[in-house]
């Protein structure tokens, strides 16, 4: 152990080559989980934001929000279900937004929601009407506290009260004001889509127990099949897209930790082959393959870590960098973590390639050659 | 299995056999052998003779075919790989031709390295390799590269390897095929006066005439059998 850590302390040079490419797979790797995660943060905010465990859609829905209509006769019989401890509506419209400060066709596309229920990092009360809360990631858009911003064809004016984070929908920037608020907005720039005073696009419902699953099928039958009611986690696997983006990015990341396997394997292949010779010495003088195949995993995991080190110091930097909103990438703590968790994996993996070659070197070889 | 004796090495009707392909060759020949407590031998033969293959199962790095090995009083004739392991650790020294110093270490580390993969003692192996840098006439070198060394200094630093773990034999593979006279001469003369001042057994493998002038029996071998097993000085 001690005698591997000491030939990197002392031969840096031979382990750069790999320490740099292991850096580079580690940054690739850390940014387009970053990537990934942006993009589903920034496509399912809005729900997560959710204080409910369930979103109630209507069964025609195709459990799409803007597809979705739920009557009040329908919301009654949901209020009804018992263990359903509290139901709000909820309504969305997407829209350009035009924002002071912007060109006249400069529309900024922002999504608008009415809410009963307030979302995390917002005040239970609702705002009045023709006021909203905006999504943080719409200040480097210029909006401001105070500002108005107008929406949609009508310029439908609604005034910015305060800001709440993490809150992005469909990659959009998004807005939050009372029903009546949306149901202003909508009627005024969609009136073929328009919803009547106690209609909403969905229910958010808070239910008392743990199972909200079970509670979700009680509801459904409650309303004899008018709904189709999800968790907060099934909605967001519905949205159009969530799911596809998550599958083909896990498939590069799954790619790029397999090439850093094989980048491992191979160089520690190759120095264990420059070594034999010295793994011969150290075997006749009492070495077990053990002890010296520990000391290729060790510098196998101190090159990963510093690989991966460098990796997550430039994804930092890079997140820091990325004006907000230009491009939805975020360095999580957990992503970082996950990250080199995968390196350190596939750099054990890779040295299982020199066990075998370890394992052979026959100590006999480093007394003389004849017989 | 411990036997009682006075013998550092006990070699009775040794065959080493490889098989090549289908053909069977005889490495080593019913040998026998002794070597006292105290004793230097220098074993000589013609290339292929079997010294090395010889020496390699004295050394524990081989297993014979046939025949019986016993050092330090330990039969190792049906160890296996891992009681080799443990036993070249703990009860045999070598000094290899080409020396093999690790090369990233310095003099003092690559005796260390005989304690590092082993069940480690520390201060007391620290203590032993200041020792014996002291005695070979290093302690000036004992922070330097084998890079930084001398060739005559990079082989009193594998004869102090080859001496940390007081081995009950020391086997040394041609030391002086890679010096010159002079530096040769020297080499043998401290080989000589750390085994005898240790009354360490040594065998020592070479073609180098000079080597058995020092040696207390020269063992001749030919052909896998010891033709001629030397008289002791006595």
């Amino acid at each position: 152990m001690k005698l591997a850590l000491r030939e990197l302390w002392r031969r840096p040079g031979r382990f750069v080559v790999a320490t740099a490419i292991l850096a580079l797979i580690a940054l690739l790797l850390m940014v387009l989980g970053g990537l990934l995660d942006g993009l589903v943060a920034g496509s399912t905010g809005a729900l997560r934001a959710q204080r409910g465990q369930l979103i109630v859609y209507s069964s025609t829905s195709q459990e799409s929000l803007v597809r979705s209509h739920i009557t009040p006769s329908v919301r009654k019989e949901v209020e009804g279900v018992a263990g359903v401890s509290q139901v709000a509506g909820i309504g969305s419209v997407q829209l350009g937004a035009r924002i002071d400060g912007h060109g006249p066709r400069d529309l900024v596309p922002v999504v608008l929601f009415g809410y009963e229920l307030a979302p995390k990092g917002l005040p239970d009360a609702v705002p009045a009407y023709g006021e909203v809360y905006a999504d943080d990631s719409l200040q480097a858009e210029g909006v401001e506290k105070g500002g108005t911003i107008r929406l949609g064809p009508a310029r439908t004016p609604v005034r910015v009260i305060g800001f709440l984070d993490d809150s992005r929908y469909s990659g959009q920037g998004t807005l939050w004001g009372s029903l009546a608020t949306w149901r202003s907005v909508l009627a005024a720039n969609r009136p073929g889509e328009r919803a009547g005073e106690g209609v909403d696009q969905a229910l958010v419902v808070r239910v008392a127990g743990a199972d909200a699953i079970g509670q979700a099928g009680a509801i459904d039958g409650a309303t004899s099949g008018a709904t189709k009611t999800l968790t907060i986690a099934q909605a967001i696997d519905a949205l159009p897209g969530v799911s596809q983006q998550q599958t083909v990015f896990n498939q590069i990341i799954g790619i790029t930790v397999v090439i850093a396997l094989v980048v491992v394997g191979l160089f520690f292949a190759l120095i264990t082959v420059e070594r034999i010779g010295l793994y011969g010495v150290l075997k006749a003088v009492g070495a077990s393959s053990g002890i010296l195949f520990a000391g290729v995993l060790v510098q196998a995991l101190v090159v990963t870590l510093i690989a991966s080190a460098i990796g997550v110091a430039a994804s930092l930097a890079l997140a820091a960098a990325i004006p907000s909103g230009s491009i939805p990438f975020v360095a999580t703590p957990s992503r970082l973590l996950t990250s080199t968790a995968y390196l350190l994996i596939a750099a054990l993996l890779g040295c299982a390639f020199s066990l075998r070659r370890v394992l052979k070197v026959d100590p006999a070889a480093a007394i003389g050659g004849e017989q | 299995m411990t036997i009682a004796t006075d013998l550092a090495l006990r070699m009775e009707r040794v065959s080493k056999i490889y098989s090549v392909g289908d053909a069977q060759v005889v490495a080593l020949d019913h040998v026998e052998l002794t070597v006292d407590a105290d004793e230097i031998i220098a074993l000589v033969g013609p290339s292929g003779s079997g010294k090395t293959t010889l020496c390699s199962i004295a050394g524990g790095l081989l297993t014979p075919t046939d025949g019986s090995v016993i050092v330090g009083g330990q039969d190792i004739s049906q160890y296996s790989a891992k009681q080799l392991t443990r036993f070249r650790r703990e009860s045999v020294g070598f000094v290899f031709q080409t020396v093999n110093l690790v090369p990233f270490l310095t003099a003092s580390e690559n005796l260390l390295v005989v304690d590092e993969i082993g069940p480690r003692t520390g201060r007391r192996a620290r203590d032993r390799a200041d020792q014996l840098l002291g005695e070979l006439g290093l302690t000036d070198r004992s922070s330097n590269l084998p890079a930084q060394l001398s060739g005559g200094e990079r082989q009193r630093v594998a004869i102090g390897r080859a001496l940390m773990n007081e081995p009950d034999l020391v086997l040394f593979d041609e030391p002086t095929s890679a010096l010159d006279t002079q530096l040769g001469d020297q080499v043998v003369n401290l080989i000589r006066h750390e085994m005898k001042s240790r009354g360490t057994a040594a065998i020592i493998v070479t073609h180098d005439d000079r080597i058995t002038h020092y040696a207390d029996r020269v063992a001749r071998i030919v052909d896998g059998r010891i033709s001629d097993p030397g008289a002791r000085d006595d």
